[in-house]
């Protein structure tokens, strides 16, 4: 199984993405922002940094790369997606899921262990996990304040389509301590904290990032 | 030669800590006149000739697409003399 790893100008974690997704069980493969083409991937993950610097807004520029339009074609037929960070605020850019990221509330920039609970185990980066379960990974990050109107609330809580909450003092003013959401298929799935960083106890807070890593396998694999 | 400014502001309901961190600045410098500060952001665009109504939807249009995001942000669009 192949999973795409796309680098944009400024992305930071695609080696930390990549090798998660080797780890993992899959094959990683590196997709550059400009390609045309998708080579033949079964999976994507945009992964965290400052695309294009972070101009105009977070994610704003990289919706229009041309490696994007085929992502964008690909999810909305049910290819699996995972954005991390910047990969959520591009994804949220893109209209591939609903709201947006904005400047943390308390305009720090956050990089520390956060504690997650994984609320919705049943899409396609998440089956790893039980419901409900208490992980710890890295969130880093300045624009990680989920936001959108009380309709789209509404809508994502209804449908469980919040897939990961944080748990504790609300880090960066999200709302209802919002750190992933999915799309409705729950193929596409937008996480502000980095599991990638959290797949050794060597190099990260746990191990337990892993999973959304192996989940992709099991979706796969079903 | 026509200048095209677009001003794209948070929509009223969106948190903006940037803006209340230069509220609660200002008072610190003395400056005591403001009740809230609001923060955004302020597109100058340069065109040969008088801007046609196309020309200006046209800049409307690029506004929804790329210099707002329409789920977080308003935009205004106006030719300046």
């Amino acid at each position: 199984m192949r999973v795409g790893v796309i680098t944009f100008p400024g992305t930071l974690d695609d080696r930390d993405a990549a090798r998660a997704v080797v780890v993992g069980g899959a094959e990683a493969v590196s997709l550059w922002h400009g390609d045309a083409d998708l080579k033949s991937v079964d999976a994507v993950v945009l992964p965290g940094g400052f695309s294009y610097g972070d101009y105009l807004r977070c994610g704003a520029i990289s919706r229009f790369a041309p490696v994007m339009q085929l992502v964008i074609e690909a999810a909305n037929k049910g290819m699996p997606v995972l954005g991390i960070c910047n990969g959520f605020q591009v994804l949220c850019e893109s209209h591939l899921l609903p709201g947006a990221l904005t400047r943390n509330s308390d305009l720090h920039f956050l990089c520390r262990d956060q504690v997650i609970e994984v609320v919705n185990n049943q899409t396609a980066w998440t089956n790893s996990f039980k419901q409900g379960e208490k992980i710890v990974i890295p969130l880093k990050n300045g624009e990680g304040s989920f936001q959108c109107d009380d309709q789209t609330l509404a809508m994502l809580e209804g449908e469980g389509r919040v897939i990961a909450r944080y748990l504790g003092e609300n880090p960066n003013g999200s709302r209802n301590l919002i750190a992933g959401i999915s799309n409705a298929k729950g193929n596409v799935i937008g996480l502000m904290p980095h599991p990638e960083h959290a797949i050794n106890e060597l190099t990260g807070p746990s191990a337990q990032g892993l999973g959304f890593f192996t989940s992709i396998l099991n979706a796969m694999v079903k | 030669m026509a200048k095209i400014v677009v001003d794209v502001m948070l929509k009223p309901e969106i948190l903006d800590p940037q803006g209340n961190a230069v509220a609660s600045a200002l008072p610190r410098l003395g400056f005591n006149f403001a009740k809230s500060v609001r923060q955004g952001k302020r597109f100058e665009i340069e065109i040969e000739g008088e801007p046609t109504a196309a020309q200006i939807a046209e800049v409307e249009k690029a506004a929804e697409v790329l210099l707002s995001n329409p789920v977080i942000e308003n935009f205004v669009v106006r030719v300046e003399k």
